[in-house]
């Protein structure tokens, strides 16, 4: 185990130096990019700009800004060019509210998947199943943005149910925090929720195929305990991995389109208006920020796979 | 010892698919007493394991259709309601199948799996089942059983795989135990001692063992009666002695005729029995083997009852030879075995 923590925390460290390395190199070959004029402002004369370029370092050599900007990154000084606002602590308070959006989804949409998925598995083309299908063919192409804007306009313009976006914190007022957050954990959760139970009901029509099913039902167990106990335990795997992909990447800020719909101030509306700006330093956090999250995750789903599954060493 | 446990009376299975009605199983009938091994023998296909999964009801699914009875102790199994059958399952009739490895769940310890078999029927606490799944791993051969429960069926040989599925199936002492292939994964020494144990199990329980095997070897090792099937029906029927040496039906000579034999020179080909299986949706009137019968006479195209012949009336054939015919044409230098012989 300790060496699986080992291996996993070395290619993480090369994981965000690479990102790193990826993200700060796009934006030295991207055509339009002037940072110094940026910072320094439209009205700005040429030496303005050429102050801010020798303050901030862009006159030097792109090796050493890449190593000032880390090194700013790592001690927590790094700086946005949009609004002189300290990056690393704009993460810190925004992150609480990704987090709000995304956990609560996150379990609705898997508890939701489960339940449906498991429900088509056990009748296979009946209506039920059907109109999964149908929901995740639809979940999986609609636009976020659209689907964000439809429960909207629906649910807190034309049927004032809902508040009409903005967040408001879970420590100031728990009851108006979720009431603020139902339809973007509606918008994120519908995305997912088709394809998530598609996977499953698959594997577990796979599963239910297996020896050993027919062997729990020659046991004199019921439909509930063989498909509970044996066929569901085996067919979690799939989705196991997939979870956490995306839920490390929605951390990371993925969910910025429902974040900017919806108005609520976390990474993904911070790292949406960055790229608007190609502003690099957010950027920079955020990718890295999102890798970390994805090695993390992918050796928890590793381990949870691990534990589903007695055959499976954990391996590096 | 002679009580009559199970008796299966016309059972008739079809399978509806794209290419018509399958009819796996026709017309079976047989029964199973107490203390007695009854070996079902037959080629790939022949309806030997449909037969005994209907038994358990495991062959039921939308596009199944049954017909016939098969009464364990009074009560029919076909058309049982599937909470019935959820009762009996396990403890009255119990089933060891072919593959240990795929038939064991993978993510289960294996003392857990005979617990949850004790304790789908019985409402004792985990830690009494389990003290019970431990006694029987040990009654069926595991060594260090206490230890070896808490391990996963992969890390088990086959041998001892096959030991757990038997003390799993044995654990509910079931009136009738049915072992489909349970010795064909594995190799030849483990396959012996595996008969052994299910030998001795059984008669110790005094259940009712149905064992459906392709291998005559086994056939003769451990079975008191036998049924041969031939695309989906009962050919012959008679006790091991009948069957081995006085066989009445020309594809029981000919099984018999493409064993080969370790007391006499090899021969220079492995005899087999020309022609395939017939199709069993739409299949020809008459007898079943007819097209594969050097023997097959004009009578044959239509389908013999299963009669006895003979004056024993345990032993039945479907065959319209006379059984004078039958002693002609079943020997050739002293071997049973199906060749082209004198037609009448």
């Amino acid at each position: 185990m300790s060496r699986f923590i080992a291996r996993r925390a070395f290619s993480a460290i090369l994981l965000l130096f690479a990102t790193s390395v990826v993200v700060f190199g796009i934006f030295e070959v991207i055509p339009s990019y002037n940072p110094a004029r940026a910072i320094a402002g439209r009205n700005a004369t040429p030496t303005t700009v050429a102050q801010v370029s020798e303050k901030f370092g862009f006159d030097k050599p792109i090796y050493v800004q890449y190593g000032n900007t880390m090194k700013l990154i790592f001690t927590g000084q790094i700086i946005d060019y949009s609004d002189n606002l300290n990056v690393v602590q704009q993460f810190g308070q925004r992150f609480p509210v990704t987090a709000s959006l995304v956990v609560p989804a996150a379990i609705l949409w898997m508890v939701v998947a489960i339940v449906l998925g498991s429900l088509s598995a056990l009748r296979p083309g009946r209506l039920m199943d059907r109109g999964l299908m149908v929901a995740a063919i639809v979940g999986v192409s609609i636009p976020v943005f659209l689907l964000a804007a439809v429960l909207l306009y629906l649910f807190a313009f034309k049927l004032p149910w809902f508040p009409n976006t903005g967040y408001t914190k879970f420590g100031s007022n728990p009851a108006q925090w979720a009431y603020h957050l139902i339809l973007p954990w509606i918008a994120i959760a519908a995305l997912s929720i088709g394809f998530y139970s598609r996977v499953l009901r698959s594997s577990a029509l796979d599963v239910a195929n297996q020896d050993f099913v027919r062997t729990a039902r020659a046991k004199g167990l019921s439909e509930r305990q063989v498909f509970v106990r044996h066929v569901l335990r085996n067919s979690l795997m799939p989705i196991v991995t997939l979870f956490g992909l995306d839920f490390a990447a929605l951390l990371g800020g993925a969910a910025l389109v429902t974040e900017t719909v919806f108005n609520l101030p976390g990474i993904g509306q911070y790292e949406a208006q960055a790229i608007g700006n190609l502003d690099v330093p957010p950027i920079m956090v955020g990718a890295m920020f999102t890798a970390f999250f994805v090695v993390l995750f992918s050796a928890l789903s590793d381990v949870v796979y691990a534990l589903l599954d007695p055959r499976i060493r954990l391996t590096g | 010892m002679d009580e009559q446990l199970l008796e299966v009376q016309d059972l008739e299975v079809a399978f509806a698919t794209e290419d018509g009605l399958v009819h796996a199983v026709s017309g079976v009938s047989f029964t199973v007493s107490r203390g007695e091994v009854v070996a079902i023998v037959g080629e790939s296909g022949s309806g030997k394991s449909v037969t005994v999964m209907t038994l358990m009801g495991l062959t039921r699914s939308p596009n199944s259709r049954f017909a016939g009875t098969a009464r364990l102790r009074g009560e029919d199994l076909v058309s049982a309601s599937e909470e019935q059958l959820e009762d009996i399952r396990g403890k009255e009739i119990a089933m060891i199948f072919q593959d240990p490895i795929s038939s064991l769940s993978p993510v289960q310890r294996v003392g857990a799996q005979i617990v949850e078999q004790i304790r789908a029927h019985e409402n004792i606490s985990k830690a009494a089942a389990l003290d019970r799944a431990i006694e029987l791993m040990g009654r069926v051969g595991i060594p260090n059983a206490r230890e070896r429960a808490r391990a996963y069926p992969h890390e088990f040989s086959g041998g001892m795989r096959q030991r757990v599925m038997i003390a799993m199936a044995l654990s509910l002492s079931p009136s009738v135990l049915i072992a489909d292939e349970p010795t064909t994964a594995l190799d030849v020494t483990i396959q012996a001692q595996i008969l052994d144990e299910i030998r001795q199990l059984s008669a110790e329980s005094d259940a009712g063992v149905i064992f459906v095997t392709h291998d005559l070897g086994v056939v003769a090792d451990i079975a008191d009666r036998v049924l041969v099937m031939y695309a989906g029906r009962l050919v012959e029927q008679g006790t091991v002695d009948e069957i081995f040496y006085d066989p009445q039906h020309p594809y029981t000579w000919g099984l018999l005729g493409s064993v080969t034999r370790v007391d006499r020179d090899p021969p220079r080909r492995l005899p087999a029995i020309p022609g395939q299986p017939p199709s069993l949706v739409r299949a020809p009137a008459g007898c079943p083997f007819q097209p594969r019968c050097p023997h097959a006479f004009d009578r044959c195209r239509e389908l013999p009852p299963l009669a006895p012949q003979l004056p024993d009336a345990g032993h039945l054939d479907r065959c319209w030879l006379k059984p004078s015919e039958k002693r002609a044409l079943r020997e050739t230098d002293g071997r049973i075995g199906l060749t082209e012989g004198a037609a009448s």
